[in-house]
């Protein structure tokens, strides 16, 4: 039953959610919300045993000494000092967490989305190759959007004739192959979607139960 | 009237066109009203075309009233401030405010969602200036709200969801009964086995993250079923495996996977529930402690399935720098460039839900790929239907198809 | 100079340690910044589409505006919800926004505040932040219900029916533009399914430049404008005629690309110079 119990859940659920779709009368009506709801509740629940999971692991590598245990320290001290003021002060302007969220938190974050353009270089450098023909156009397709989104590319190429520059090549490329492709990936992966939702109902794909 | 109404030249012929008009109005329907309300200063043009309807494909409860701008709103003197729209069960009193429109468009929809199902109302509306004069009340109705059974601009949507499912069932059905099903050969899934094996010969850990959504997104889910059979191997090989992930509730169900996977494969004593860690739900917290992983623990092969963001480069380009063999699957059009770029394999889209049935070789998960394949078949004939009647002029095709 | 040590040139070049192409990337972001080169900048369709849009509204519109990012990317975003703004309170339009990412609420409000006051746009009247509120694909559907259900007071705590521009606006009935800013999910591709798709509102946006690529199958007809990254933005503050601090970054963007686009000429040329010794049996 372990193993059934859930299964009939999940395809109770997954039914219902369907049917809702096409029906808006009451019962209906509510469920979507009221899975929705469900949901969220029980994720925000479940947030609790992530913390405990964290906080657990990281004891017992300080507790064993194991190799890098002093990275757990500085993991569980920066735990408390953000949780703590959170939680006994409150969030809004002018607390201690605030206070912490905007000097610490936000730089360090913009910090990491900004080590994107680093790697897009060295990434761009080590691995963009023109190994094939296919891979070449690749290339010059990459090239002309590179410089088209940038002010560059225009005067790069502003002995071109307006509508014929570097912005308007990017443009093409960015509504035309670029859309197409992408329509026919998300076309693919909706329909993946819809296959993999349907093993899931019907209890066919039990591998994210733990089942084979 | 629109003609008479803006030829504004003096207030008394203003004034008696719109009493001409109510009494016309009266005579013909019986549905304006003249009642009388206190009123102080000029007396606004009344509301134009309202109109009355259930609100269509809902639950009930709903009326929708619509109507054009009074002459007298911002096209004509421009004295209109706001339009009030009253209830009764009556035609003529028990009248009560249910809302107020401000005035400014041409065109206004109020959408009354606090009436019973079933019951007789009536809406009366009327235009009024700041000054606080009112135009003749307009009271349109009857009218019932009621709920519907059936979506009737979802019958599109219907007709796809029994073709796609009567497909992927049919295939299944016949995968059950021994039909011998083909499937490409996906090389990031027949790489997998290498892989863990290199991650055995090297003594070093096996990485997988599946993704940074919770499992409300199916990217999660074919992540974490791609995660059972990653971990059979890994059990198998006695190699070992961390899975940091970044929703609790991922974590739960990673975590029931992996010793699930290590108690089929008869190695329950090597699952330790610290395998799958949980960081953080923040997106470049995550990336910055997988990073650090990484770093640390050096891991042989490193996995991402699932739904990754603008993380995904920032964690291949740290993986690739440790010397990991990466195998990655999204179905995130916008990072496909990314892993193709820094990662060893790369399963695009469709593949990412696939890796799961390819990996069993289960039948009836294979038999649902190919009914998957029909349905994108099928899809293919209406595109290029699609194209052949838009470029020649026929629409009905597009509109059927168009989803609410 | 001998062959083995042109090879070992050309090698050592290959395998360049990448802390020198990340130097090198910071110097042409820095120095563009501090020495603008003022390149000329002219706007994309996306763009002037998302203008026209918002230029035709009539005045007094209501434009719902979804600040769905969080401070990492709002160096991206930021711009365009400024350069938004300007354009919708010199239009005489209505704002209501909203977030779907906790720290979007607070950005919204220090976009209002660095846009409001130059129009004499009032909080309450022209303007108003609901805060934000958790559940993504959940809340976007349920204001087609009420909004005054799933946001009951605005980011303050003042109660809705206390702002005379909340009187008259509980539905996506009452909206006439919505406006989502988004670097992920929850966010543009979840508006431009249910309110557009569901509810059949106009929807525009601006996204960052990486996702730019995965929203451009909905341009024209779901989404009627979009502006990518901190081009978008520069774009957009090009036609509203007021130049921020995206039109400041254009340099350093123009010159890191080219030095992204530098690099792959070189590493192709590397690879085809070892290619070439590898056929003639030479080492590389």
């Amino acid at each position: 039953m372990r193993r059934e119990i859930p299964l009939i859940i999940t395809f109770v659920c997954g039914i219902t959610m369907i049917i809702q779709f096409f029906i808006p009368h009451w019962p209906f009506s509510d469920v979507k919300s009221y899975f929705q709801h469900t949901y969220m509740i029980i994720a925000a629940f479940a947030m609790i045993l992530g913390i405990c999971n964290l906080t657990r692991l990281h004891i017992f590598k300080i507790r064993d000494r194991r190799e890098n245990w002093g990275y757990s320290i500085v993991l569980l001290v920066g735990l408390a000092i953000m949780a703590i003021p959170g939680l006994f002060q409150g969030i809004h302007e002018g607390t201690m967490f605030e206070f912490l969220f905007k000097n610490a938190h936000v730089p360090m974050n913009s910090t990491m989305f900004s080590l994107l353009a680093f790697f897009v270089a060295s990434a761009s450098y080590r691995a963009f190759r023109a190994r094939t023909f296919d891979a070449a156009l690749l290339l010059i397709a990459g090239f002309a959007v590179m410089l088209g989104r940038a002010p560059i590319g225009d005067t790069l190429t502003s002995f071109m004739p307006e509508g014929w520059q570097m912005s308007d090549l990017a443009n093409w490329i960015m509504a035309f192959p670029n859309t197409a492709g992408q329509r026919a990936i998300m076309m693919g992966s909706g329909l993946g979607i819809v296959a993999t939702s349907l093993r899931v109902i019907l209890g066919i794909e039990r591998s994210y139960l733990g089942g084979e | 009237m629109r003609n008479l109404s803006s030829g504004r030249s003096s207030y008394s012929y203003w004034l008696s066109v719109h009493v001409l008009a109510l009494f016309l109005a009266l005579l013909i329907s019986g549905e304006c009203s003249a009642v009388a309300t206190p009123t102080s200063g000029i007396r606004p043009g009344a509301p134009i075309n309202p109109s009355v309807k259930d609100r269509p494909n809902d639950e009930g409860g709903a009326i929708e009233i619509t109507w054009e701008a009074s002459f007298d709103d911002t096209r004509g003197r421009g004295i209109v401030r706001s339009y009030s729209i009253l209830r009764s069960t009556e035609a003529v009193s028990g009248f009560e405010k249910v809302g107020e429109v401000d005035s400014g468009r041409g065109r206004y929809l109020f959408v009354d969602d606090g009436v019973e199902n079933g019951k007789r109302h009536f809406y009366k509306l009327v235009s009024q200036t700041s000054s606080g004069a009112i135009s003749e009340p307009c009271i349109i109705g009857p009218i019932s709200a009621s709920a519907q059974w059936f979506h009737s601009e979802r019958w599109n949507m219907l007709i796809a969801l029994i073709i796609v499912s009567a497909s992927v069932l049919t295939f299944i059905s016949m995968a059950r009964k021994g039909r011998d099903l083909y499937i490409r050969p996906i090389a990031g899934l027949q790489a997998v086995d290498e892989a863990v094996g290199r991650a055995t010969e090297m003594g070093r850990p096996v990485l997988y993250i599946p993704g940074i959504l919770d499992m409300d997104d199916v990217q999660t889910i074919a992540g974490v079923a791609i995660l059972g059979r990653v971990a059979r191997k890994t059990a198998e090989y006695e190699t070992p495996l961390t899975v940091p992930v970044s929703r609790s509730v991922v974590m739960s169900a990673a975590q029931e996977t992996v010793k699930e996977a290590y108690w089929d494969v008869g190695k329950p004593d090597a699952f330790h529930p610290e395998m799958v860690r949980y960081l953080t739900d923040d997106q470049f917290g995550f990336a910055a402690g997988v990073d650090g992983i990484m770093l640390r623990e050096k891991p042989a092969t490193v996995f991402f399935q699932g739904a990754f963001y603008a993380e995904s480069l920032i964690l291949a380009e740290t993986g690739h720098s440790i010397g990991a063999v990466q195998i990655a699957g999204t179905a995130m059009t916008s990072q496909l460039p990314f892993f193709v770029t820094a990662c060893d394999y790369t399963l695009i889209g469709e593949e990412l839900f696939a890796a799961g049935a390819y990996l069993t070789e289960d039948p009836r998960l294979l038999g649902s790929l190919k009914g998957q394949d029909v349905a994108k078949g099928l899809a293919i004939v209406f595109i290029l239907i699609g194209i052949i009647l838009e470029t020649a002029g026929f629409h009905w095709l597009t509109e059927f198809l168009t989803v609410n | 100079m001998a062959p083995e040590m042109r090879v070992s040139i050309v090698e050592r070049l290959r395998n360049i340690d990448r802390r020198v192409i990340f130097v090198l990337v910071a110097a042409a972001v820095i120095i563009p910044l501090l020495h603008p080169l003022g390149l000329p900048l002219k706007s994309s369709p996306p763009s002037s589409s998302l203008y026209r849009e918002i230029e035709n509204l009539g005045p007094g519109s209501v434009v719902l505006m979804a600040f769905d990012y969080d401070p990492a990317t709002d160096v991206e975003l930021g711009p365009m919800s400024l350069a938004l703004l300007k354009h919708c309170f010199s239009r005489g339009h209505k704002v209501v926004s909203l977030a779907l990412w906790p720290m979007g609420a607070s950005l919204a409000r220090a976009s209002f505040a660095q846009t409001a006051e130059e129009f004499g746009a009032k909080y309450g009247v022209d303007y108003v932040n609901l805060g934000f509120k958790a559940g993504g694909i959940v809340v976007i559907d349920s204001l087609g219900k009420s909004i005054h259900e799933s946001f009951p007071k605005d980011v303050d705590g003042t109660p809705l029916e206390e702002l005379p521009l909340m009187r008259n606006i509980n539905s996506y009935a009452d909206i006439d533009f919505v406006l989502g800013l988004s670097a992920g999910d929850p966010g543009l591709p979840f508006w431009i399914m249910i309110a557009q798709g569901r509810y059949g509102k106009k929807v525009g946006g601006g996204c960052t430049a990486v996702s730019a690529p995965m929203l451009y199958p909905y341009y024209p007809n779901q989404l009627l404008g979009l502006l990518g990254g901190m081009k978008g933005a520069a774009e957009y503050e090009l036609l509203i005629e007021a130049k921020g601090s995206a039109t400041k970054g254009m340099d350093a963007q123009s010159i890191a690309h080219a030095l992204i686009v530098l690099f792959v000429i070189i590493g192709n040329l590397f690879y085809f110079m070892g290619r070439s010794r590898e056929k003639r049996g030479g080492q590389i």
